[in-house]
């Protein structure tokens, strides 16, 4: 084998797995594929900083421009819509809606290309309620409250099972051959998180909740802000390995960020903000073969005369009124003249885009992390048969304790199909890398595909026959990255401030990427447009 | 010749193999095919006219007369001995069976047909004619006999088919062998070496068959499965094992007992019944969900009124099998042939949730017990709720819902997950030995009483309106455990969990 391969491999999954795959000298067969969505050259037009101008009969007037149609855009269109107003655009830089909620259609199921599942919201999360209830998701509510969700969106058991020396067990903790030093500080770890559930502030907020606006912003929470997941743990006295590994799979897969680069804050958000009292168990996942895709394409059919897809906002021109939205499109450019704007992308584009905001900065748009992820679907002709009689099952989520990826996520579970072809997606967060983004820009398809197919061959050697295709998607920009300091910083904070008539909306002002969050800052800022 | 005596001993060896040969065809063909009567009287049949022709073509043979009786005796050796694993496995495989079953009978018998004759020839200068015959004929028939007795009192039951056939050659490879030494001076010294040569690899292939017997699966499962495996196959989504024994034969998936057809009519009697007792309209559209063997489908053609039968069963094998394997095929009384029965070869749950269906009257639902998460899901109130959306406002419904006597939480959890979904149930047992006292749950959508009449003159032969009433009463160790029982739900599971932790103990 060659070396490039070799190093591939060692970079993305490490050493003994690179050796072990490069000492295979069989010759085998490689499924087909390409690299799919998210554009870049389209949005690194951005960079350029060029000046726009339209010609003077490419111009047209609109209420409110939506820069963006992920979650939060797609929530403020929705919202506006609901309140009667039809007055608006949203602008989308691809072809089709949905940001990191995308999905693709295929058979048997729909598959993810993003975020997969959503937590049934508290009874309080009323806006989401909203949503979910005009999905016709929910069978009413219990005499509590609490949203019933109906069975079939409930994510099937079994839920998660990790693969760890050769074997499959059941849910997420490796509990096999734990010592009893293992279960003593997993127990305390638990007490712990149990401990921050059941605090309240002198306001009676929690310290973690859906949306994290509402929890506390008292000192003995934002303080965690301040040191990493892993130097919490330690300073609570944890060691084990297992509990470590644990909370790093946590880290990587909400945040795409690495035990030791995540703030012990997002780190407990994690675990705490979605138990309702200590002794409850984390609220269940509501669920679809094709993910959060579901959500994207309701809430994008019911503004679908608004969307205005393959639109790059170039550039954005406050004035006193309002603002002038440039677009790319087909090649020409065109201008929206509006009241508002609603800034419904990741926010350190804001730098990019809108004129004037680099001379002089609200904010450092820069303090905005993003990292990025490949995410790979493979498409199946069949499963792969268990290698031991009483291995765990297939499952939702299928995680593999020594590899770097978070595993793949079962497309047809959900659906109760379980034989025969199916997708499986899987996530790769490059939060093992310097220079992550730049690394996974310069690899193309099939590097990615060997990566992923090696990774999964740990566990299943026939992965290579039976998958017929991988396409894989490079989120250069995926998640924004809560590191120590930032969520409980200055430019966060200012950023929730509208910048003269611009409103920004996105996950990102949460610090945290979450579905719940960007559609609470969409429909934020449609009621502070609203409010004005 | 000093031997002569010897070579007697030869002459029963070869008489007792040849009859185990046409006893191993005729018990093969008759597990498989079912009906013995027929198979043995044409095994036998073929078998003799078979030998007549050997018997006839032996003139034509004229020199090397004990070479060529040697060559003979391997080659019945290697076809007998592989006679009974072959017919199995292409039983298994491909659909010409009848045509290679009488073809390796014709062939034996033909072989066998040679010997005696070849050998008479070989003696007649050492004997009297008068000697000869009286000696060679009755040892022969001895020979027979010894082969008629150890067949049924030892061989079937202590080495199994396969074994019997394998071990059955290689002695008459050994015996093959044996007379190159007693034949030594009628045979050119480099021509024996190439026979023994011959009679060894004989022996050698039969013997590598012999031990790859124990690793081949289908012959690894003889060990375990208490009676002669008929037939073996994996379809993509189990394993299904036919097998024959003294009380019959039964039907396993992954090595999970789904019937004898000892007492299959209690089972299913029980399953069908109670649910066209319970509705109290003309029963014309019934859906039957699992039950591949066919065998509810039986019972419910014994209604006249029923207009179409739709049975849902997952795999292809099972449904083609219950129709072409003569044995289940009989005991199904070809239900899959009646014109009225339709087959949807699919998983129940995907089918359920995603066909418009003209709803039904009645529904059997027969899955194999919830002993994994894809089995589990069909037990669940969602599922539940999709064959409701099935089914017509006074619909009646039987489900098979495990023992709830071994199983007595699974048990209850499963009438409980009914109960939740809307139906009003009643749950009932009965007595299957071959399963031990298995649960049932007969539900409606709307309040009903529990049946007490039974339809006149269908042929039952376990209900009656007394079994069926003690049916519904339950006896104190099989009742509701406790109050706490989980409902099973998709996104718990519970009772897969229950199941495993309940039936692990019988492990």
């Amino acid at each position: 084998m060659d070396l490039s391969r070799r190093e591939l491999l060692t970079m993305f999954l490490g050493a003994p797995i690179a050796l072990a795959a490069c000492r295979e000298s069989s010759v085998r067969r490689f499924p087909e594929g390409e690299i799919v969505g998210a554009n870049w050259e389209l949005g690194h037009v951005l960079r350029e900083g060029r000046n726009f101008e339209p010609g003077a009969d490419k111009w047209q007037n609109v209420g409110i421009a939506i820069v963006g149609g992920g979650v939060a855009g797609l929530a403020a269109a929705w919202k506006l819509k609901r309140s009667g107003n039809n007055d608006f655009a949203v602008f989308e830089l691809e072809k089709e809606t949905g940001g990191t909620s995308r999905s693709g259609e295929g058979s048997p199921v729909g598959y993810p290309w993003g975020a997969h599942y959503l937590p049934v919201p508290f009874r309080e999360n009323i806006d989401l309620i909203e949503l979910l209830d005009e999905m016709s998701l929910s069978d009413g509510k219990t005499e509590t409250g609490d949203l019933i969700i109906k069975e079939q969106y409930l994510c099937r058991e079994p839920e998660e099972r990790v693969f760890y020396k050769g074997r499959w067990y059941p849910g997420l903790y490796l509990h096999v051959g734990e010592s009893e030093d293992d279960k003593r500080q997993l127990a305390a770890f638990e007490k712990q998180i149990n401990n921050w559930v059941n605090w309240r502030d002198g306001r009676g907020r929690r310290a973690f909740v859906v949306p994290a606006a509402l929890g506390s912003d008292e000192a003995d929470v934002t303080s965690l802000d301040e040191i990493s997941f892993g130097d919490w743990l330690r300073q609570n006295g944890f060691t084990s390995e297992r509990l470590f590994w644990y909370c790093d799979y946590a880290c990587r897969d909400d945040y795409g960020l690495k035990l030791e680069q995540t703030s012990a804050w997002a780190g407990l958000f994690y675990f705490c903000s979605r138990v309702r009292k200590s002794g409850d168990e984390s609220q269940p996942f509501i669920t679809f073969p094709e993910g959060n895709g579901r959500f994207v394409r309701h809430m994008a059919d019911k503004v679908r005369d608004h969307i205005k897809p393959s639109h790059t906002v170039v550039s954005i021109i406050p004035t006193d009124t309002g603002a002038e939205v440039i677009c790319l499109t087909n090649g020409e450019l065109r201008g929206f003249r509006c009241g508002k704007v609603i800034y419904a992308s990741p926010v350190f584009t804001a730098m990019f885009v809108i004129r004037g905001f680099a001379e002089r900065p609200p904010f450092n748009a820069r303090a905005f992390h993003s990292n990025s992820w490949f995410v790979a679907n493979l498409h199946l002709k069949d499963r792969p048969v268990p290698r031991f009689a009483r291995d765990f099952p297939l499952a939702w989520d299928n995680v593999i304790y020594e590899s770097p990826s978070l595993g793949y996520v079962n497309a047809t579970h959900q659906k109760g199909i379980d034989h025969g072809a199916s997708v499986w997606t899987y996530y790769y967060p490059m939060c093992h890398e310097e220079n992550g983004r730049t690394k996974l820009l310069n690899y193309e398809w099939r590097e990615l595909a060997d990566v992923c197919l090696t990774d999964i061959s740990r566990a299943h050697p026939e992965i290579y026959d039976l998958t017929e295709r991988v396409d894989i998607m490079r989120w250069g920009h995926a998640m924004i990255s809560p590191t120590p300091g930032f969520i409980w910083g200055e430019d966060r904070r200012k950023a929730l401030e509208p910048y003269r008539n611009i409103h920004f909306a996105h996950t990102d002002l949460s610090g945290i990427a979450l579905f719940e969050e960007a559609f609470y800052h969409g429909l934020r800022a449609v009621d502070a447009i609203i409010k004005e | 010749m000093k031997h002569v005596p010897l070579l007697f001993i030869n002459v029963v060896i070869i008489a007792t193999c040849g009859l185990i040969y046409e006893l191993l065809a005729a018990t093969v063909s008759s597990y498989v095919l079912g009906d013995s009567v027929t198979q043995f009287s044409t095994i036998i049949g073929v078998y003799l006219f078979a030998m007549g022709v050997g018997s006839w073509l032996s003139r034509f043979i004229e020199k090397n007369i004990a070479e060529k009786f040697i060559d003979i005796e391997l080659a019945v050796a290697i076809i007998g001995g592989v006679s009974a694993p072959v017919l199995f496995l292409t039983f298994a495989y491909v659909s010409y069976f009848g045509l290679i079953l009488y073809s390796l009978v014709f062939i034996i018998g033909t072989l066998v047909g040679l010997e005696i004759p070849l050998l008479m020839r070989i003696l007649k200068d050492h004997l009297d004619f008068k000697d000869l015959v009286s000696r060679v004929l009755a040892l022969d028939y001895v020979g027979a006999l010894l082969a008629a007795l150890m067949f049924p009192l030892f061989l079937v039951p202590k080495l199994g088919l396969n074994r019997t056939s394998l071990l059955f050659g290689m002695l008459n490879a050994a015996v093959g062998i044996w007379a190159t030494w007693l034949l030594e001076p009628l045979i050119p010294r480099k021509r024996l070496t190439i026979l023994r040569v011959k009679g060894f690899v004989v022996i050698g292939i039969l013997g590598i068959a012999m031990i790859k017997a124990d690793s081949l699966t289908t012959l690894a499962e003889d060990g375990l499965f208490p009676d002669q495996i008929v037939y073996a196959k994996s379809s993509p989504y189990q394993r299904i094992v036919v097998t024959r024994g003294k009380l019959g034969h039964s039907l396993f998936l992954n090595g999970n007992l789904q019937f004898n057809s000892f007492d299959e009519y209690r089972y299913h009697e029980a399953l069908v019944h109670p649910a066209f007792a319970a509705y109290n309209g003309t029963p014309r559209r019934i859906l039957v969900l699992g039950g591949g063997d066919g065998l509810a489908v039986r019972e419910i053609l014994k209604y006249d009124s029923v207009d179409s039968v739709t049975l849902v069963d997952l795999d292809p094998l099972m449904t083609e099998l219950s129709n072409a394997l003569p044995a289940l095929a009989e005991l199904n009384q070809n239900a899959f042939a009646d014109p009225r029965v339709t087959v949807v070869n699919a998983d129940a749950f995907v089918w359920l949730d995603n066909n418009e269906l003209e709803p039904f009257d009645i529904a059997i639902v027969d899955f194999p017990d919830p002993n994994n998460f894809a089995l589990g899901k069909l037990y669940t109130t969602r599922f539940y709720n999709l064959l409701r959306a099935k089914l017509k406002p006074d619909a009646a419904v039987v489900i098979q819902c495990t023992s709830p006597l071994y199983a007595r939480n699974s048990y209850w959890s499963i009438i409980r997950t009914l109960e939740a979904t809307g139906f009003i149930v009643r749950p009932f047992q009965a007595t299957v030995p071959s399963f031990g006292v298995w649960g049932y749950a007969l539900v409606k959508m709307q309040p009903f009483d529990t049946p007490k009449d039974l339809p006149p003159a269908i042929g039952l032969r376990y209900l009656n309106e007394h079994t069926l009433a003690a049916m519904f009463d339950f006896p104190t160790d099989m009742t509701m455990p406790s109050d706490d029982i989980e409902i099973n739900r998709l996104d718990n599971q519970a009772l897969v969990r229950y199941y495993e932790s309940e039936w692990r103990r019988f492990e």
